[in-house]
């Protein structure tokens, strides 16, 4: 039974027994998919405050360690959240000097635990995230949402990406993209949600990450198109409708 | 899958307030309304938004006068231990990453949106924004309140990087004025502070010092004034 108010009478003490938030500033799709040298993810810089959109330069594509890459939609204060915690987890590898270092499918295995376990106190932290790495060779992608869903793919995607994203990654995706394919598809779909997800914002970042390494781009935006002869005109054909 | 955001019902709302937030090349400059509402009626028509935290780091509290008033004074609490501690001046960081803990720890209790805005040696001027919920974003600019629902098109238009301490001033002013022409929860004087590395100053416009928007109109002591002058005719059949 979940509840979405805390409501607070002069009966009942602050027992926080029952408890979920809503979401105040959410960051939109995240996408990812596997290609020949490792992971590409993409994700626009949008924070959306409810309807508005408040902020053009959240960064929701983050560095995790040596070998991963997080992806995050949803609230963006858990995510900042998540980034101090996997910063701690990050920190106690290391000092352990043992020359081992978490991989992908550790710190995913890691981020499901702790959104599971969150939900299951029914305070859940409010994301949805793309967790990619490669490590020793093996590129491994997988994304875990609020109530602790975890999925391993090779694409996976978050909120409206499901939806628009997904359907284009199975058509067209394959093992061998080349990082130029890659980034093509991973744009395809960007574009489409650009155009479809009334909190896209039109400044994106893309980051790879392989074996030897992880970039993030700088953010840059997307051509839309708008020039076809039936959005000129469009009830040519239908006069008299809308 | 996705837990869709119960999103226009539950939309989050800020209450009365215009606040703002701008760097500019040397410092920060601080601007607020000065209304304080309880519902429809105007509980402190001259109220100062604009909070001290250190010497080189003030705040503007929006929402709940309650909760960013104990924010405030909390984050002052901590940041003087820290200052103690450190054995110089807090930085601008410090502080905003302070009243983001509270914000976020206790984000189920609070409804308070603050911009924290100052001064230190190793970053210059900075602003951060942190909205309900904790999220805490570092701006060039940022606005808050209820009143700022009508500024996000203002500043995508009047907003330049650089600008001068006058520039920015000017900027301030006129963006709350704007604010509290259509905001009904915003209102009374502007009221600003500049932390640059010589120091902080406060300067206050009371209402009557505003520039008039679309159909506002001059204000007068008297209907008597207007007819007396040298120009009749304001009345008509």
């Amino acid at each position: 039974m979940v509840s979405s108010q805390n409501e607070s009478n002069l009966l009942s003490s602050e027992g926080d027994s029952q408890r979920t938030q809503y979401p105040y500033v959410t960051g939109t799709s995240v996408i990812g998919i596997k290609y020949k040298d490792g992971i590409l993810m993409a994700a626009d810089m949008g924070g959306s405050y409810g309807s508005t959109i408040r902020y053009k330069s959240v960064e929701r594509l983050k560095q995790v360690g040596k070998h991963s890459l997080i992806g995050a939609s949803g609230e963006i204060s858990d995510f900042q959240e998540i980034l101090r915690y996997l910063d701690e987890l990050i920190l106690h590898d290391n000092m352990w000097d043992d020359g081992n270092s978490l991989g992908p499918k550790e710190v995913h295995n890691y981020l499901t635990r702790v959104m599971y376990n969150r939900r299951n106190k029914f305070d859940p932290l409010w994301n949805s995230l793309v967790l990619g790495g490669v490590k020793n060779g093996q590129k491994y992608l997988g994304s875990v949402s609020m109530i602790g869903v975890h999925f391993e793919d090779d694409h996976v995607a978050t909120g409206f990406g499901n939806h628009l994203a997904r359907p284009i990654l199975r058509e067209e995706w394959r093992e061998d993209l080349t990082f130029e394919e890659g980034v093509k598809l991973l744009e395809k779909c960007m574009r489409n949600l650009l155009y479809r997800d009334r909190s896209a914002v039109n400044k994106m970042q893309i980051a790879k990450i392989t074996e030897e390494g992880l970039t993030i781009s700088e953010p840059y935006s997307l051509k839309t198109f708008w020039n076809f002869a039936a959005f000129k005109n469009p009830t040519v054909g239908a006069e008299g409708s809308w | 899958m996705d837990r869709d955001a119960t999103s226009d019902v539950n939309a989050p709302h800020s209450m009365g307030t215009t606040i703002i937030g701008v760097t500019y090349n040397g410092g920060v400059i601080l601007g607020a309304d000065s209304r304080t509402s309880t519902g429809l009626y105007v509980a402190n028509r001259a109220s100062d938004k604009i909070t001290q935290l250190t010497d080189n780091v003030y705040i503007c509290r929006s929402g709940s006068a309650a909760d960013s008033q104990i924010v405030s004074d909390y984050v002052r609490y901590f940041l003087h231990q820290h200052t103690i501690q450190l054995g110089q001046p807090a930085t601008v960081k410090v502080a905003a990453n302070l009243v983001r803990l509270l914000a976020y720890n206790n984000k189920n209790s609070l409804q308070t949106g603050i911009i924290v805005g100052g001064w230190d040696k190793y970053e210059g001027g900075k602003i951060y924004g942190i909205p309900l919920g904790g999220t805490i974003v570092e701006q060039p600019f940022a606005i808050g309140g209820s009143g700022s629902s009508y500024l996000y098109g203002f500043f995508d238009q009047a907003w330049k990087d650089g600008m001068t301490r006058e520039e920015a001033e000017q900027l301030v002013v006129k963006a709350v004025s704007l604010a509290i022409a259509r905001d009904g929860a915003s209102g009374g004087v502007v009221r600003t502070v500049t932390i640059n590395s010589e120091g902080v100053t406060r300067n206050f416009y009371p209402g009557d010092t505003l520039p008039l928007w679309h159909d506002e109109v001059e204000a007068h002591g008297s209907l008597l004034d207007i007819l007396n002058a040298s120009n009749p005719e304001p009345m008509s059949t």
